[in-house]
């Protein structure tokens, strides 16, 4: 699935301080049943969102008119659990193009990776700092250079490198998807399927 | 000198990218209908077919019922991934286990049950939990759509080789303490967290003497302490299991297989980026009382009050709300509603034996609404054939038809809002049952005391 490319992002943020974001929260097991890839984002943390009503819960994040932006900020731990790439589709349907935590779930991360959401690792400190900033001001910009692999608080010029896989930087800022370059491998495949032992 | 796990990942290594992923051979593809859909459709879009039909195997499993799976699928959503699935592996010639297909149950149980999966194999899935498949010595873990499409189309994917951690678990295990107890003990004393990044090696005496459906109950909880996947050494119980099932090798095939899986063994100087050691004395029965699978304590414990634990103070009392528990209280008594028996976690014929063991004479608690949910129709045959249905039905239970059920509640089995179910499953998250449910995670030792009594009772008293 190929989607845009990726290069500096500016935005304000979504902040959610809460741990072990796990992907049953992220997009609830009902709302799986689909068969294409699409209106996820209507579902996105459905239960904390929502009331059994439908009504919009309104201490929840996003209800809140405040807060707005491309850049979701979670806990330690985001993205836990089920292997659902949904989860990944869901924040980007919602509009989100990267997703901030000091820690990211293996699947998970990658599963963004692969969708065209990128996972900024930082710091529990640095972490803490957005969410001040955050907290002070709801228009506070964060800006995220993939290029350069930095996140920058803008307010407070507070920055930190974050790491990403080469190949993966590469694909995020062309665009580009790892089926393209897998199959383009075709030959190689075949001879390697060949000589398995099982 | 090689660990197990670098000996099978090394062999499946088809190129390595420079500062990038390794592309990976896989072996066996598993697919169920609620991740493949958009896989095949992208597939579709890209005028491309499956590269290897024969090496990938499809079963409905998430969204079946569990009763009256003989009448059309009444959610229509359901009904229509499940179509989907069916035609998409007509399409592309891949064998297709759907409702009512005698080999039809969960994934990761009828993987194993007819030899699909197999030691040294690389297995993936669209499914957190195809670590399971880890019990038989093979590299096997979950994927994203996107990975279930490069998969079908290439039969490769792109992954950075993880780190290696061993976990071992020494001596023996007292009464009472089953293989789900083993897992969740190291779950919590690792957080979910504790091994992201890691594929993990279980050793030691207590996974030695474990017998290869208890293997395969740890290795399908590794994804819930954060690690790709679990594998354990095959041995002579692995190759013993594995023999004469309807897809592994015969004869010849055999004799080149076996010699493969002889060499699947962590050399005695390998070194594991990190490695932790536990005994097996130190676990009693478990019970979870929190909203993730690292929450969890000794069934006889107190829940740990927020100050004895560190960080993440807000999330953790906000986890106890949800479960309507105060910090300090006792599990031991506490009033339960369901009792869920299933799930690729526990719903194997040795969990229907240990269920049964406790219920045998004894009647199913009046307040408790019970679902029995076999992992197979294999499975379901043999709880008829060894005369566990006649002993569950005389306490009063009744057996439903298989399905990955009330575990992550797609279907129609879902507890209701703000009830309290006791589950062999893998997941006590907010909602996972259900909106608004409440799940204790537990062995099917402790789910049995706990349907017979009608609130967590420890299984020890009752054996």
């Amino acid at each position: 699935m190929a989607y845009d490319k990726f290069n500096i992002l500016k935005s304000s943020v979504v902040p959610l301080p809460i741990e072990n974001v796990d992907t049953d929260q992220i997009i609830p097991a009902r709302f799986l049943k689909a068969t294409e890839r699409k209106g996820f984002g209507d579902n996105l943390f459905r239960d904390w969102r929502y009331n059994a009503d439908n009504s919009p819960k309104k201490d929840f994040v996003l209800n809140q008119d405040k807060y707005s932006g491309k850049i979701l900020v979670g806990g330690k731990n985001f993205g836990s659990g089920s292997s659902r790439e949904h989860a990944a589709w869901a924040v980007y349907d919602y509009g989100f193009r990267c997703v901030v935590s000091s820690f990211f779930a293996d699947i998970f991360r990658n599963n963004c990776l692969n969708v065209g959401v990128l996972p900024v690792q930082v710091s529990p400190e640095f972490l803490e700092k957005i969410f001040a900033e955050t907290e002070k001001d709801a228009d506070s910009q964060v800006e995220v250079n993939l290029q350069e692999q930095t996140i920058t608080i803008v307010n407070i010029g507070d920055k930190e490198s974050f790491d990403i896989n080469a190949y993966k930087k590469e694909n995020m800022l062309n665009g580009f998807d790892d089926i393209d370059y897998l199959l383009n491998m075709k030959e190689e495949i075949t001879a390697f399927a060949e000589n398995t032992p099982l | 000198m090689k660990t197990l796990f670098d000996k099978v990942w090394d062999s499946h290594v088809v190129k390595k990218i420079e500062n990038g992923p390794d592309v990976l051979f896989i072996d066996r593809h598993m697919v169920h209908e609620v991740t493949s859909p958009v896989a095949f459709l992208g597939l579709k879009s890209r005028n491309i077919g499956v590269k290897h039909p024969e090496k990938t195997f499809a079963t409905a499993d998430h969204n079946t019922p569990t009763i009256n799976q003989h009448l059309p699928v009444k959610d229509p959503l359901s009904a229509n991934q499940l179509k989907a699935l069916e035609e998409n592996s007509k399409a592309h010639g891949i064998s297709y286990w759907g409702l009512g297909h005698e080999k039809n149950g969960i994934v990761h149980v009828v993987g194993p049950e007819y030899g699909i999966t197999q030691p040294g194999a690389t297995i993936v899935c669209g499914d957190s939990h195809t670590s399971t498949h880890g019990a038989f010595g093979a590299i096997a873990f979950g994927i994203g759509t996107s990975e279930v499409e490069m998969v079908l189309a290439t039969q490769c994917i792109m992954q950075p080789k993880p780190k290696s951690m061993r976990i071992n678990v020494v001596g023996n295990l007292n009464k009472g303490v089953t293989p789900k107890d083993v897992a969740l003990y190291i779950i919590s004393q690792l957080t979910t967290s504790g091994a992201t990044g890691y594929f993990v090696e279980y050793a030691g005496d207590v996974f030695k003497n474990m017998t290869m459906e208890g293997r395969m109950t740890v290795c399908n909880l590794s994804i819930e302490m954060g690690a790709r996947g679990g594998m354990i050494a095959p041995d002579e119980k692995t190759l013993e299991y594995v023999k004469g099932r309807e897809f592994t090798p015969t004869g010849a095939a055999w004799d080149k297989a076996k010699a493969y899986w002889d060499t699947l063994y962590t050399e005695e100087d390998a070194k594991f980026d990190k490695e932790l050691t536990f005994k097996g004395a130190d676990i009693e029965p478990m019970i979870t009382y929190g909203t993730n699978p690292g929450m969890g304590m000794g069934i006889g414990k107190d829940i740990p009050t927020a100050e004895s634990l560190e960080g993440g103070v807000s999330t953790y009392k906000k986890s106890l709300q949800y479960m309507a528990f105060n910090e300090g209280d006792s599990m031991i008594g506490k009033p339960i509603d369901f009792v869920f028996l299933g799930s690729c976690t526990n719903g194997r014929i040795e969990d229907f034996r240990a269920f049964t063991e406790i219920v045998k004479g004894k009647q199913k608690a009046p307040n408790v609404t019970a679902w029995l949910v076999p992992g197979s129709h294999k499975v379901e045959a043999a709880i008829k054939e060894e005369g566990l249905l006649d002993i569950l039905t005389a306490a009063g239970f009744e057996l439903r038809e298989p399905g990955c059920s009330a575990c992550l509640a797609m279907n129609d089995d879902k507890v209701p809002a703000g009830k309290y179910a006791v589950s062999t499953s893998n997941r006590n998250f907010e909602g996972r049952q259900g909106p608004g449910s409440r799940t204790l995670l537990a062995s099917p030792l402790v789910a049995a005391a706990a349907a017979v009594t009608g609130k967590v009772t420890d299984p020890r008293e009752l054996l």
